[in-house]
């Protein structure tokens, strides 16, 4: 009987030093414990999920694009002003759309956007001093930096085509995917806070807390 | 008649019970412990096409999660970053690095970069990544510390268990709003301040179901 009890832990033994222990960094697939030929359809289902693959179309890929001249459903972007930037003869607009309300709650969406996706670059003073600057992308005198005069000049409309469409120079590329019509207004209208920013003086610091933290007479 | 059998043969039947509930025993462990995700799937790190390390880019680069996982906010899914994304950056940033040449053919071609898929539920579990992270529930509470991680690693089981154990008790797991994407932050119980986590389910109507058919559905 000792000797039942013996080849027992042997075999133990061996299956934990195969199976090892739980929290070991793997790189296989991971392990089934309900194998899909025992369990049909229920982990993996028929259906496609986002991002997902499938063998059924030639590229490989469960997403598909909308065909050709169609518009999905509530998705007709028919503002040209809204979506688009522009005025009714087509020249890029100089105001914000009436759609848009630029107030305290636009300006802080806009910053919150601007930090996520643009700070990189543009830096957090909008002056092109990003992070991207130290591995060798964009300069303080190029297009990185609002406050120049180009930029100062650059209509709302032209902005937001930017952020949209990517820039002329092709550095920066399209936006529109990560950020939607508003939030691409929203940032743009947080563009010219920073631009005004940069323009201020002592006299422009009205709040009495903020004089005396700032050390204005 | 001579002994055909030994006297010891007596205490065989015995034995024999004892050792089958010592195997029973075994067996009860080896299931317990190698049978459920916490073996199964934490330390899943599969190689990737591209050898990208969120650490580097979260912790040198300082990038939002949400630059690339774009749409995390926004939508049930969290996406997975399209090459343009990438090339944000790498149109210019190591622009020629061979380990960087499937996003770029991605970017050229329009095909796939074929990122090997790490955190998924089964397809009978519904999750919805937007409403956790709106509500207070970071990345990290399920996907570890992934800012630290340079290849990315299942961290947590990801079981049912899992869930429930936080949609039990939510107020353990919540976070400032303003914190949810910052890995390293704390948890508002963790500081302290159960008191602010109770007004924020309360506030936010957080009722995390518990029903079968809140995620089963």
């Amino acid at each position: 009987m000792r000797h039942v009890y013996l080849v027992t832990l042997f075999v133990a033994a061996l299956l934990v030093s195969i199976l090892g222990l739980r929290g070991v960094a793997f790189t296989s697939p991971p392990l089934d414990v309900f194998p899909e030929w025992a369990f049909p359809g229920m982990k993996y289902q028929p259906k496609f999920r986002p991002q997902s693959s499938s063998e059924f179309f030639a590229d490989g890929r469960a997403d598909r694009m909308p065909p050709a001249n169609t518009v999905m459903r509530g998705m007709l972007a028919e503002d040209d002003h809204l979506f688009r930037g522009k005025d009714a003869a087509g020249a890029w607009v100089k105001t914000f759309p009436a759609a848009i309300a630029v107030d305290r709650q636009l300006l802080e969406r806009g910053r919150d956007r601007y930090t996520i996706y643009c700070q990189v670059c543009h830096g957090a003073a909008g002056d092109g001093n990003g992070i991207t600057l130290r591995y060798g992308m964009g300069s303080l005198t190029t297009n990185g930096n609002y406050h120049t005069d180009r930029l100062r000049n650059m209509t709302e409309g032209e902005l937001f085509n930017t952020i949209t469409n990517g820039s002329v120079s092709k550095v920066m590329l399209p936006y529109a995917d990560k950020l939607e019509p508003a939030d691409r207004w929203a940032v743009v209208a947080y563009i010219r806070a920073l631009q005004r920013a940069h323009q201020g003086t002592a006299a422009d610091v009205t709040d009495a807390a903020a004089r005396q933290t700032l050390g204005i007479q | 008649m001579s002994k055909l059998f030994p006297k010891s043969v007596n205490k065989l039947p015995l034995q024999i019970i004892v050792y089958l509930g010592v195997l029973v025993g075994i067996a009860t462990a080896g299931v317990t412990y190698y049978m459920t995700p916490k073996y199964t799937r934490v330390g899943y790190a599969p190689v990737q096409p591209v050898p990208f390390s969120h650490a580097k880019h979260v912790q040198e680069v300082g990038l939002d999660c949400r630059y690339c996982h774009s749409n995390v906010d926004k939508s049930g899914h969290s996406n997975v970053p399209t090459a343009q994304t990438c090339m944000n950056c790498h149109s210019v940033v190591k622009a020629t690095s061979p380990l960087l040449a499937p996003v770029r053919e991605s970017y050229e071609k329009g095909t796939p970069v074929p990122w090997v898929w790490i955190h998924t539920t089964p397809d009978y579990a519904y999750f919805n990544h937007s409403i956790h992270v709106n509500r207070g529930v970071s990345c990290v509470e399920c996907h570890g510390k992934v800012n630290e991680m340079d290849t990315v690693r299942h961290a947590q089981p990801l079981s049912m268990a899992f869930c429930i154990e936080c949609h039990r008790n939510p107020e353990n797991r919540i976070r400032d709003p303003k914190d949810v994407f910052n890995l390293d932050s704390k948890t508002l119980a963790e500081q302290g301040r159960q008191k602010d986590a109770q007004e924020f389910l309360h506030n936010w109507k957080v009722k995390a179901p518990e029903s079968c058919s809140g995620c089963h559905r």
